[in-house]
Formats: C-alpha cells, structure tokens, sequence
C-alpha cells in the first residue's frame, strides 16, 4: 500500500459509506474489526454481523445478493478476512450479481490479532486479484473523495464491484454488537419481511 | 455403462430439489454428482454456483437463507473436510444446510488417498452435529432425499445425505 497519503481512519470511513443508508441496502461485515466498525456506525435489522465463519462473508452476501436481487448487497470486510476467501472472488466473479459490492477495509495487519502484518502489506494485491477474477469495477479508495464516490455507488450500483478502502492500522474501542447468532438471523429475515 | 443403463436416481435428487423449492446449488465438481450438476444447470429456475471450495457453499447456502432463499451444497467425501470450520455458521444460527456427499475411499477405490478423508466423513458430521442419512441401493435414495429436505428446512439443520461409493460405482482408471 501506497505510504505517501495519511491513511483513512476505519470508523469515519464506515459511518461516511453508510450515512445514506436506505432500507434496501444489506450489509455483511466481515468477523473482527469490521463488525465493530459496523455496529459503531449503528446498529440495523439489515447487518448480519459475524463472530466467526472466517473467509465466509464475500460468499454469504452471495447467497443473499442472489436471494434478492432488488436489494443491494455489501460486504465490508477486513483484508484477512478477505485472505482467507480469495477463491470466492473467483466465484462471484462468474456469477457477477449486479446488486453485490465487495468492500475491503485493507489495514495491512491482522488487527485482531496483535498487528501482525498481512500478505497485503508489502505483496499482495486484491484490487489486482479482483480484477484478474472477472471484476470490471475495481476502485482504490484513499481519501474523502473515494470514499463519498463508494458511498454514492451503494445508493445506486448497477453492476458488481470491488473496492479497497486504505484505512489506517489503528485499533478504535470494540463497539460489540449481538451475538447471538439465531436472533441476527431472524432479525435480519424479518427485516426483509420472511418468516423468522 | 450405455445410455440405456442411466441410473435413475439422480434425476430423482433433481425433482426433489424442485419440489422442495431450491434455488441456489452450489458445488465442486464430482463425477458422481454429474447428471444432477447438468440438469441444474439447465434448470432457469435454479441458479448454479460453481465454487472453488467446499466451505465457500456452506456461507452462500447461509446467504441465500437469509435473503429467503434454499440453497442445497453438492460434494465428494473429501469436501466434507474442507467445510469443518465454515459449519459452525449454520450450527451458530441454525441455519439450513443440506449437503449431498458422494463417497469415495470405502468400496473398490483405486486410490488410497482417498481413504483417509473418506473413513472419517460420517463421525466428523456427527462431531458438526449434522443429521447424517447413507443411501446404498438406488431405491432408497428418494426417500431418503425427502426425509433429509424436510429436516434441513422444516428443523433449521445441518443434514448430511451420503451416497456411497457403491451406488456410484467404480470410477474407471484404464482407458
């Protein structure tokens, strides 16, 4: 990652993406970080936080953004989190759901974890990976005015995309959300006017 | 085999994916699974999501329940493996998982590699909690079929339908 522009600071990145945030918009963060920075930028039947299932959330805001296609989608995850599911981008690429924004908040380092740097510190490269997996929207954000741009395209996306967010490597407080796992299921169904 | 001598099963999984309303199939290939594979992919009504590892079927089947949707996960024996830790989302939320499992590595297997992953598939399900059904004859798999639809979706679990190898027969090394 690019050291010459002061990296964006996580939970003002979250709360700018989702400060139009209308009921059609269905968010899944990735376990850790993410999920806090969600829960910070406020709690919404419409989130459906992990506390595990790592590598899992690109493919559940696949199911979901197949489920329902007038919805849109966003899975806002860390850059491990993203690690541990690179061959989904590759099947979400050939499913391309128009609905579907993939999101990663990209630090460089396992935060949870005590800061131990990530493959993306100084290699690998997910704009590129994305890319190369049939991704024809592919954004590099670094500043306010990426970020206004992405929160614009979660009110209106037309078509399947990628973005990295370069945030700083900072640890705000945890802001815990629910846990428990049958509740946010239910909630979120019923959000979306299914059965709990 | 000629065309004549076509199994009849398969089909059977794939009318009781209709009957029960699935939408969403997501699989690794397997060649025991392949008549099944190719009509859901002829199917308009069914979306299918070639994945390149089993664990990611079990986060999207979790998506597409969340979003209202069934989803049903297709797998060999040693995809069974690769989904251990992604399962702990549906037995965390509860939700429906139905995975449909073709052995290998149990009955006149050439290859001894498949024997390790294959010996352990029905105790790891257990361990993951999942209701396990093994179909052996042709005749049973249907009915076997429905119960395992029926549980995953009515009981909110993780149903495992095995078929073993036997059903499947013989994979052919020599040309």
């Amino acid at each position: 990652m690019s050291e010459s522009t002061p990296k964006l600071e996580r939970r003002a990145a979250m709360a700018s993406l989702l400060a139009g945030r209308g009921d059609d918009l269905l968010v899944v963060p990735g376990l850790g970080s993410t999920a806090w920075d969600l829960a910070a930028a406020g709690d919404n039947d419409r989130n459906f936080y992990l506390w595990g299932a790592m590598g899992g959330a690109a493919m559940i805001g696949l199911g979901l953004a197949l489920a329902q296609p007038t919805k849109r989608v966003a899975v806002i995850a860390g850059d491990g989190e993203m690690l541990m599911g690179l061959g989904a981008l590759a099947t979400i690429g050939l499913q391309k759901p128009a609905n579907l924004a993939i999101i990663v908040f990209d630090n460089g380092v396992y935060g949870e974890t005590g800061m131990q740097p990530s493959h993306t510190q100084s290699s690998a490269d997910l704009i590129g990976v994305a890319a190369a997996c049939g991704f024809g929207t592919c954004l590099d954000v670094r500043d306010e005015t990426g970020l206004a741009d992405l929160a614009g395209r979660l009110t209106c996306f037309g078509e399947m995309l990628f973005a990295r967010v370069q945030i700083a490597a900072d640890e705000p407080p945890r802001v815990l959300p629910l846990r428990d796992g049958v509740a946010l299921k239910q909630r979120f169904r019923a959000a979306l006017g299914l059965d709990a | 085999m000629n065309a004549s001598a076509l199994p009849a099963w398969p089909d059977q999984l794939f009318d009781t994916f209709k009957r029960a309303g699935i939408r969403q199939v997501g699989y690794v290939p397997d060649a025991g699974h392949a008549r099944l594979i190719d009509r859901c992919r002829a199917d308009p009504d069914i979306r299918d999501v070639v994945l390149t590892t089993e664990e990611e079927g079990v986060a999207l089947a979790a998506g597409a329940w969340l979003g209202g949707e069934r989803a049903a996960l297709l797998m060999q024996s040693s995809g069974v493996g690769n989904c251990i830790n992604m399962l702990s989302l549906p037995r965390t939320c509860r939700f429906p998982m139905l995975m449909l499992v073709t052995m290998r590595g149990e009955w006149e297997e050439f290859n001894p590699w498949q024997e390790p992953m294959g010996s352990i598939v029905e105790p790891v399900l257990k361990l993951c909690e999942a209701e396990i059904y093994r179909a052996r004859t042709p005749d049973e798999v249907e009915g076997l079929a429905e119960r395992a639809v029926q549980q995953a979706f009515g009981d909110e679990r993780i149903v495992a339908l095995i078929l073993s190898q036997e059903l499947i027969g013989k994979k052919v090394w020599t040309k």
